[in-house]
């Protein structure tokens, strides 16, 4: 299954902003966002953004995992069984992601507590298996890397938005340092699971105005 | 026996695992258009969780505990789930063939669903013994065919009325799990986890 890039960001300039590389990796980070774009892993985006250092953690995480991925299918990619293609993916993240597991659990204690299964589940992210499957198993690593690193931006970028005004507004703290005086009150719907879906649904609000309103100006 | 119950009513309504764990959120959006497809795919995961989740612990207890190699879960664990997923296909297509076309595309699909995996965990997590698992992975099972109905009831629903553009499917969907998920902590009150 070949992957079809779009490269429709022809910029003046600097040559690096020329490059595939820089396509592939400016693709994933905006239009082919993981959160918005393509509406993957939103299982560990609920789940982790109600506190800025959960969600920095797992951003990091599904990052490293995503590009350590990409690579090492891109590098196998000549040798994998064309039947086999999902075993082979499953049991190469599952390994990357039990090792990014362990060094959580010394490097953040308290972090790896309250995540509790949400790094484990990375293994049935959608947007590891997704990068894999569109991109890794048909380009060079390279090329893959690139691209498995926007669509980790892109997943950061995500997460820290709506996590930063789940925080904020759920419990008036940023990074657990108070920010909001205790005198204004918080309101902590944003802070239970319910609350969520519904920062979820502003963000992709808010992004979809910018997309159209982008666009708009883009014809000229 | 009463522990075995709150594990199950907990399960189901206040401990919903899409609506409080946001597990299985990938089929949660893209498949509930259709109340009839969300039915089977409901039925299809509750089965595919309970096997799973009993297979699972079994491994678990005798031979990774058994052997000391626990840091291996998360391999053993989804190589189980896809070698189940497997089984329980050629099996339903044997024996069952109705069965096997009522949710037979649905099947591979499951090996991926996060809510399966997440069952293994939590089941691991929280210690439980045989019959917790048993009565958990039911209740969640159970929980996640409740949510996924129901929302495919709301969204049907959704055709007649006129939501923002801006919103999209994605963020009206979104919007409509979270008013169910704070309908379901009116259950609060039931039983807590």
């Amino acid at each position: 299954m070949a992957e079809h890039i779009n490269l429709k960001l022809p910029r003046k300039g600097y040559k690096l902003f020329k490059s595939k590389n820089w396509m592939v990796f400016a693709e994933g980070v905006w239009h082919n966002n993981p959160i918005f774009g393509m509406v993957l892993g939103l299982c560990s985006t609920l789940a982790v953004t109600n506190l800025m250092a959960n969600a920095f953690v797992m951003s990091i995480a599904v990052t490293v995992v995503l590009v350590v991925n990409s690579a090492v299918i891109s590098l196998i990619r000549n040798l994998i069984p064309d039947r086999a293609r999902m075993i082979t993916y499953m049991l190469i993240v599952s390994t990357i992601v039990i090792t990014v597991d362990l060094f959580i659990k010394i490097l953040f204690p308290k972090v790896s507590s309250t995540l509790g299964p949400y790094v484990a589940l990375i293994i049935t992210n959608c947007i590891v298996m997704g990068r894999c499957e569109a991109f890794a198993i048909n380009n060079t690593p390279g090329l893959s890397i690139s691209d498995a690193l926007g669509a980790g931006i892109g997943y950061t970028f995500s997460l820290m938005v709506i996590a930063f005004f789940r925080e904020l507004i759920g419990f008036g703290s940023l990074f657990g340092f108070k920010v909001i005086p205790d005198s204004i009150p918080t309101i902590s719907l944003f802070s239970v699971p319910p609350g969520a879906f519904f920062a979820l649904a502003i963000f992709i609000f808010f992004v979809n105005y910018i997309k159209k309103k982008y666009k708009l100006e883009g014809k000229h | 026996m009463i522990n075995l119950l709150v594990i199950l009513f907990a399960s189901i309504l206040t401990s919903n695992i899409a609506l409080t764990y946001f597990l299985g959120m990938c089929p949660f959006v893209t498949i509930s258009k259709n109340m009839k497809v969300a039915y089977g795919m409901g039925l299809a995961v509750t089965f595919v969780m309970v096997v799973t989740a009993m297979t699972n612990w079994l491994i678990n207890k005798f031979i990774l505990e058994a052997l000391g190699i626990e840091f291996l879960q998360f391999l053993v664990f989804i190589v189980t789930i896809a070698a189940m997923v497997q089984i329980i296909e050629i099996f339903i297509d044997r024996y069952f063939p109705a069965l096997y076309h009522a949710f037979g595309i649905f099947l591979p699909l499951i090996t991926v669903n996060c809510a399966i995996l997440g069952i293994s965990l939590f089941m691991v997590l929280r210690t439980y013994g045989f019959f917790e698992t048993l009565f958990f992975s039911v209740g969640s099972g159970l929980g996640w065919l409740l949510a996924i109905v129901s929302i495919g009831a709301l969204r049907k629903k959704m055709i007649f009325s006129n939501p923002l553009e801006h919103f999209g499917v994605t963020g009206i969907t979104a919007v409509l799990a979270g008013l169910m998920a704070l309908a379901f902590i009116g259950f609060t009150g039931i039983a807590r986890l």
